[in-house]
């Protein structure tokens, strides 16, 4: 079994059982935050006079716990980190936006869910807060139209994560971040003392186990390491659906097939003819992006117009930003001269959770031999004598990259064109369907 | 820690309970993320739901405000519920787990919680703009310390601790001149 588990990525009506089980997640969450303290003002705002660092202890100590078991779960395989939602980094809103949230967190005495816990359990100062949160996001979506080409794009990054940034191994982060947080602990134990005047002797000598245990904990990531694109490639599994046509007035019958990636290159199924991949330009349900992975030169003699050229040595960097960029509808595209290099980015792609990647059948030397046959512009451009395995069939006289007729075919002229269609969508995740979206 | 005074109504009359240790909430706090993250992808939050909320009240009120509105467009434009989300139900559930902890723990008391040299009204007022400001923040920032330090930080994300320390700058920042609100 593969987590997390499709059926409960999104709430749907179609599903109520997701709606029990996020409901208990946040019965859970508000119970935990309430049995802690955050249900008073008092104990949050302590933290900001080195009083009492309980905010600190607890929001810390969450982080580390969960962080821990999520890679060590991403680590062992049975956690797909890139259906975990992170949540993309928009560095400027969120650094201005966030030092709005401590002003009101110092002014407010909470922060907005501590301010549920508090308000559901009557104190009145958390019902003030939680009807002034209204007012606040409301003031948002009145004044974002002043500033959203700034709110959407400031420092915008995509999902990156700190051992990309830093350009570490995720183990290693996960060890240093554990590392912080127990020399936070111990700080902060230190204030409470001089500050909040607390006799440390009748601190539980258990959290000392619990900081050893934690830091096993981080060392076992650092160990288990994250699993290789070929396991991840291995374990992948495509549902497809058939629709059979009946008789008038029957309803069709449609059966469902589940492949393993391998599978699916067998049975070509992911291979898309010249035709279609044409067709999906001028389809409304979809959003067609092609990648051209050829080299520069080749891709400098002749490509597919829109074709976004990028070399198959640097499939890699693209992951993030196709992860999280294109709507849910888009559709990849990718090919080669033949399809050999398509294939092995192909592999790398959906091993790394793209949604919705072809490829296109026979590569460009086909798309050429489909479209190129009433091309008059191509004249000069004769087949290559040997071309070799991914190699130009054909010797072009310049490096006129998009400004064949075949490489735009006239949606007029090719109005009607017989397919068989391979490409079906599948809407895995709504962009706005995590965080606090 | 503090035992409200003895004229204030405690309902149900249960005895009051002390809250857990710190570090034993935080790891609980962190099992209950875990879980979220690795049953359904998605971590905590609630910021969200309050905006999805205003939309709801918008876009009852006028629709055709939200459908000038960019922002209020992604989230009830045309047909679109803007409860058709899990935040949603992770908000009501925080409400009613909230309530139920409180309930099992004597600590359910119409009170105001504040420092010692402000009145009620004050304190009021306080929550209130404290609200107005967190929520908006929070918007900005898209999401608050629960979306985006806890979720955030917990998945590593890059944004979400450069929003954890900033929240904790402004907080720090503005602290001393706040103190007799507190102190």
């Amino acid at each position: 079994m593969n987590f997390p588990l499709s059926q409960f990525i999104a709430v749907s009506a179609s599903n109520p059982w997701t709606y029990l089980v996020f409901g208990l997640i946040g019965f859970a969450f508000g119970f935990t935050l309430e049995m802690s303290g955050f249900g008073d003002s008092r104990k949050l705002a302590a933290q900001f006079y080195f009083k009492e660092l309980t905010v600190l202890k607890v929001m810390f100590t969450a982080i580390v716990t969960t962080m821990v078991l999520l890679l060590g779960a991403v680590g062992l395989g049975i956690l797909n980190f890139n259906q975990v939602w992170v949540n993309p980094t928009y560095l400027w809103s969120g650094i201005v936006g966030g030092l709005i949230m401590g002003i009101g967190f110092i002014i407010g005495g909470f922060c907005p869910t501590t301010s549920l816990a508090s308000a559901s359990t009557g104190k009145i100062d958390g019902m003030f807060f939680m009807l002034g949160g209204f007012f606040g996001a409301a003031l948002f979506a009145e004044t974002e139209p002043l500033f959203t080409h700034w709110y959407n794009n400031a420092g915008y990054y995509g999902r990156v994560t700190l051992d990309q940034v830093f350009h570490l191994p995720v183990g290693v982060v996960v060890l240093l971040v554990v590392l912080m947080a127990l020399f936070m602990f111990w700080g902060a134990e230190q204030l409470e003392r001089i500050f909040g005047k607390k006799d440390l002797s009748k601190e539980p000598k258990l959290r000392i186990a619990g900081a050893g245990m934690l830091l096993a904990l981080a060392l076992a990531v650092v160990f288990i390491g994250s699993p290789s694109l070929e396991e991840r490639y291995q374990k992948l599994t495509f549902t497809r659906t058939e629709t059979i046509p009946q008789l008038e007035g029957q309803p069709p019958i449609v059966n469902t097939y589940t492949y393993t990636a391998d599978e699916m290159l067998a049975n070509r199924l992911v291979f898309v003819s010249p035709a279609e991949a044409f067709k999906a330009k001028y389809n409304q349900a979809m959003n067609p992006v092609y990648l051209d992975v050829r080299s520069e030169a080749d891709y400098n003699l002749y490509h597919i117009e829109g074709a976004v050229n990028v070399p198959f040595e640097r499939i890699g960097e693209v992951v993030p930003v196709l992860l999280t960029e294109p709507p849910a509808n888009t559709v990849f595209i990718l090919m080669s001269n033949d399809e050999s290099a398509a294939v092995q980015a192909w592999k790398v792609l959906v091993a790394s959770s793209v949604p919705n990647v072809y490829i296109l059948e026979g590569g460009v030397n086909n798309w050429i031999a489909f479209f190129g046959k009433e091309d008059e512009t191509l004249k000069d451009v004769r087949p290559a004598p040997n071309p070799g395995p991914d190699h130009l069939a054909y010797l072009f006289p310049a490096a006129l990259g998009n400004r064949y007729e075949s490489c735009d075919p006239s949606p007029i002229k090719y109005e009607e064109l017989e397919f068989e269609a391979k490409i079906q969508l599948q809407l895995k995740r709504d962009k706005s369907g995590g965080g606090c979206g | 820690m503090t035992t409200a005074p003895a004229t204030k109504r405690n309902i149900f009359k249960r005895p009051e309970k002390p809250y857990v240790h710190p570090y034993l909430g935080g790891v609980i706090l962190g099992i209950v993320l875990f879980l979220s993250f690795f049953l359904t992808g998605n971590g905590l939050g609630s910021s969200g739901a309050t905006s999805r909320i205003d939309a709801l009240i918008a876009d009852a009120i006028s629709p055709s405000h939200v459908d000038n509105n960019p922002y209020l467009l992604k989230l009830a434009g045309g047909d679109k519920n803007p409860l058709d989300d899990w935040i949603v139900p992770v908000f009501f559930g925080a409400l009613l787990g909230g309530f139920a902890s409180g309930w099992l723990n004597g600590r359910l008391k119409i009170t105001t919680t504040k420092g010692p040299h402000i009145s009620d009204r004050t304190r009021w007022l306080m929550a209130f703009l404290g609200g107005v400001l967190f929520l908006y923040g929070a918007r900005m920032a898209r999401g608050c310390t629960s979306g985006q330090a806890l979720s955030g930080g917990a998945t590593l994300a890059a944004g979400s601790w450069a929003i954890m320390f900033a929240i904790f700058g402004g907080a720090y920042g503005l602290a001393y001149f706040v103190r007799k609100l507190w102190n």
